[in-house]
């Protein structure tokens, strides 16, 4: 899905509005919210997310995904929507770490990689990419084309192995509380 | 080996480093609203776990809140489920909760510092992008997630990658007029809202100095639209003279002996920053945003710049943002018809904002056809400009005051604007549709809020 928008903020990723929720479920309703339809309720035909062509569990977007609020809600409204990995050539701090502790995967890329899926997708919307967590690459399958990409070497492990931060510091409230003990405190 | 004022708090504060992954951090704050909270709560009853550390978690519903008729109950329902679930969860694990109309309850990051519950070599975390505005005192203090909120209150700690360092250097003296709200724009607009993405930033330089507390505050406060973690001043004697017998704060044998260890915090003088950016107070003008990021501004004379786009993406961005703000380049920015003026939030909500803004509009009249908004950033605020006569000033010159919260800062209570108007705001977020659907936001400081507020246009205020 291809969404060749730069600097989108997290207020555009999921409105103010919609942070009312007290549960994690049906924010993929509400994702890109105010692009996707209008002040009536009807479908903008010409946001892509609501253009028949395009589809897929990987959304390409414009350098500087994420940034603004910390609104881990953003993270959960492109998970609930069905989206499981984000491509871009830049990533909002706060943002990427909240996708990683969502099972989305970030994937940044060069700007001429980034460049290369737009045209790709555009030209023609069944384009399929490989994304491989564990080989970290990402293929443009038209092309032929790959790039490695970082990732933190604990994040990939819990997303691959389905694990969560707070079983980890759990299993380590020892330390933490060794660590209360010799710290100074006021 | 020398160390910066971010190294050695977050040093002291590594319970555990993971081998190729994040440090395990100790937190020593936790502040909790009603917006990012009740899916952390309910994980933990999901688990089955108490609250790790009850006592290092302060509540305060501030988002959703109205500013008017705080005695009664909250109209909006969805709202007012948000803000009865925190009390809920506040009670269920005995955490300490300032609920509406509380003398302390208020906006999350202007009651913590107020309180003295925000203390120089702190670790702070907030599921709130604008906890950087601790920073001021000298702690490390940044936003989180709720999935990270939901790990502070399991166990007291997180897991985060340390961050690269920046210094932000503004050397000279402020010129009459310039507040540190527009120090914050400038930098903003020369950094861009990824300039400092990856970094923890520590503002040092004469200004910085020589600023006071309330103004440390709002530099550090938006230090998340620069795309930095967060943002900090060293602690010095204004620090100290600021939390001496402040209600929460170390007291007797413990002030000394915290006093003693807050002096040992400053960066040394040989420390590397990995990165060092320097900028001169002469350069700093009254600032306004025309765009639709924080980023996207100008000084107060200046005219709206030419498509600065060096590809495709960044012309279309550029162009939509003019667009939907209604601006031409080379357009002169003052002279702007004004719909409404906000002066409020965690950047501009505190005590000398108003005693700004009341020095300005005292003897003068708010224009007609400005709705104007003064929101106190906290109960405490409200009770300051009462007891000052700030509040028979500003009811003489046509203004009204409000109660506390977070208002017009973004649109999750009553307070928006319409669809298509155009605001001033002291806050910190001018994006699409911020305070409102169609919405058109001005991120400015109190003088431009106040000249805007007396003549219904964008008016540089150092020409009243």
């Amino acid at each position: 899905m291809p969404l060749p928008v730069e600097n989108v903020d997290t207020d555009q990723i999921i409105p103010a509005r919609f942070l009312k929720a007290t549960s994690r479920e049906g924010f993929g309703d509400n994702l890109f919210r105010d692009w996707r339809f209008d002040k009536e309720g009807n479908k903008i035909d010409s946001f892509v997310l609501n253009d028949p062509r395009y589809s897929g569990s990987i959304l390409i977007a414009g350098k500087n995904f994420g940034s603004g609020s910390s609104r881990e809600h953003a993270a959960w409204a492109i998970h609930d929507y069905g989206f499981r990995v984000v491509v871009s050539s830049f990533f909002a701090d706060i943002h990427k770490n909240n996708e990683l502790n969502n099972f989305v995967l970030p994937v940044v890329v060069s700007d001429e990689f980034l460049k290369e899926l737009f045209d790709t997708v555009f030209a023609s919307p069944g384009s399929q990419i490989c994304v491989n967590l564990p080989d970290q690459t990402i293929t443009n399958l038209s092309t032929g084309h790959m790039e490695h990409f970082d990732i933190n070497p604990y994040k990939k492990h819990c997303l691959l192995n389905g694990l969560d931060d707070i079983s980890y510091l759990l299993s380590r409230k020892d330390d933490t509380e060794d660590y209360e003990r010799k710290a100074k405190h006021y | 080996m020398p160390k910066t004022l971010f190294d050695k708090i977050w040093d002291a504060h590594a319970v555990n480093v993971i081998e190729g992954g994040p440090t395990q951090l100790y937190i020593d704050r936790h502040y909790c609203h009603e917006v990012t909270s009740p899916q952390a709560f309910d994980g933990l009853r999901r688990r089955g776990l108490r609250v790790f550390r009850p006592g290092r978690t302060v509540c305060s519903p501030d988002h959703n809140i109205p500013t008017k008729n705080q005695d009664k109950p909250i109209a909006d329902s969805v709202s007012r489920n948000q803000v009865e679930t925190l009390n809920r969860n506040a009670a269920e694990f005995g955490l300490d909760i300032f609920g509406i109309g509380h003398e302390r309850n208020g906006i999350i990051h202007v009651i913590g510092p107020e309180n003295g519950l925000t203390l120089p070599g702190y670790t702070i975390v907030c599921g709130d992008s604008h906890t950087s505005t601790h920073g001021a005192f000298g702690a490390v203090a940044f936003g989180i997630g709720t999935s990270e909120v939901e790990m502070v209150l399991a166990s007291q700690c997180i897991l985060q990658p340390k961050p690269k360092s920046m210094r932000i250097t503004v050397d000279g003296h402020l010129r009459p007029g310039v507040t540190a709200k527009d120090v914050a724009l400038y930098i903003i607009s020369r950094m861009t809202t990824s300039g400092a993405t990856g970094y923890f930033v520590e503002y040092a330089g004469e200004v910085v100095h020589d600023m006071s507390m309330e103004e440390r505050m709002t530099l550090c406060n938006l230090s998340i639209e620069m795309g930095a973690r967060g943002g900090m001043v060293a602690p010095d004697e204004t620090t100290f003279a600021y939390l001496n017998g402040r209600d929460f704060a170390p007291k007797d044998d413990k002030w000394d002996e915290a006093v003693a260890y807050w002096r040992t915090l400053p960066t040394d003088d040989d420390a590397v920053f990995d990165a060092e950016v320097r900028f001169d107070a002469a350069d700093i003008e009254p600032r306004v945003t025309f765009g639709t990021n924080p980023g996207m501004g100008i000084g107060i004379s200046e005219v709206v710049p030419r498509n600065p786009g060096e590809n495709d993406a960044e012309r279309a961005g550029y162009t939509r943002a003019l667009r939907y703000m209604g601006f031409e380049e080379g357009e002169k920015i003052t002279g702007t018809r004004v719909d409404y003026v906000f002066v409020g939030s965690c950047t501009n909500g505190r005590f000398e904002d108003f005693r700004l803004f009341a020095e300005m509009v005292k003897g003068r009249k708010k224009a007609p056809g400005v709705i104007v908004w003064l929101v106190p950033g906290s109960r405490r605020v409200l009770g300051q400009i009462r007891s000052a006569g700030l509040d028979r000033i500003f009811a003489e010159a046509g203004f009204e005051l409000r109660e506390p919260g977070c208002s017009a800062c973004l649109a999750m209570n009553d307070d928006k604007v319409a669809p298509g108007r155009l605001c001033v705001s002291t806050s910190n977020r001018n994006f699409e549709g911020r305070q409102g659907p169609g919405s058109r936001t001005i991120l400015a400081g109190v003088p431009v809020a106040a000249a805007a507020a007396l003549t219904g246009y964008i008016t540089d205020p150092r020409t009243l």
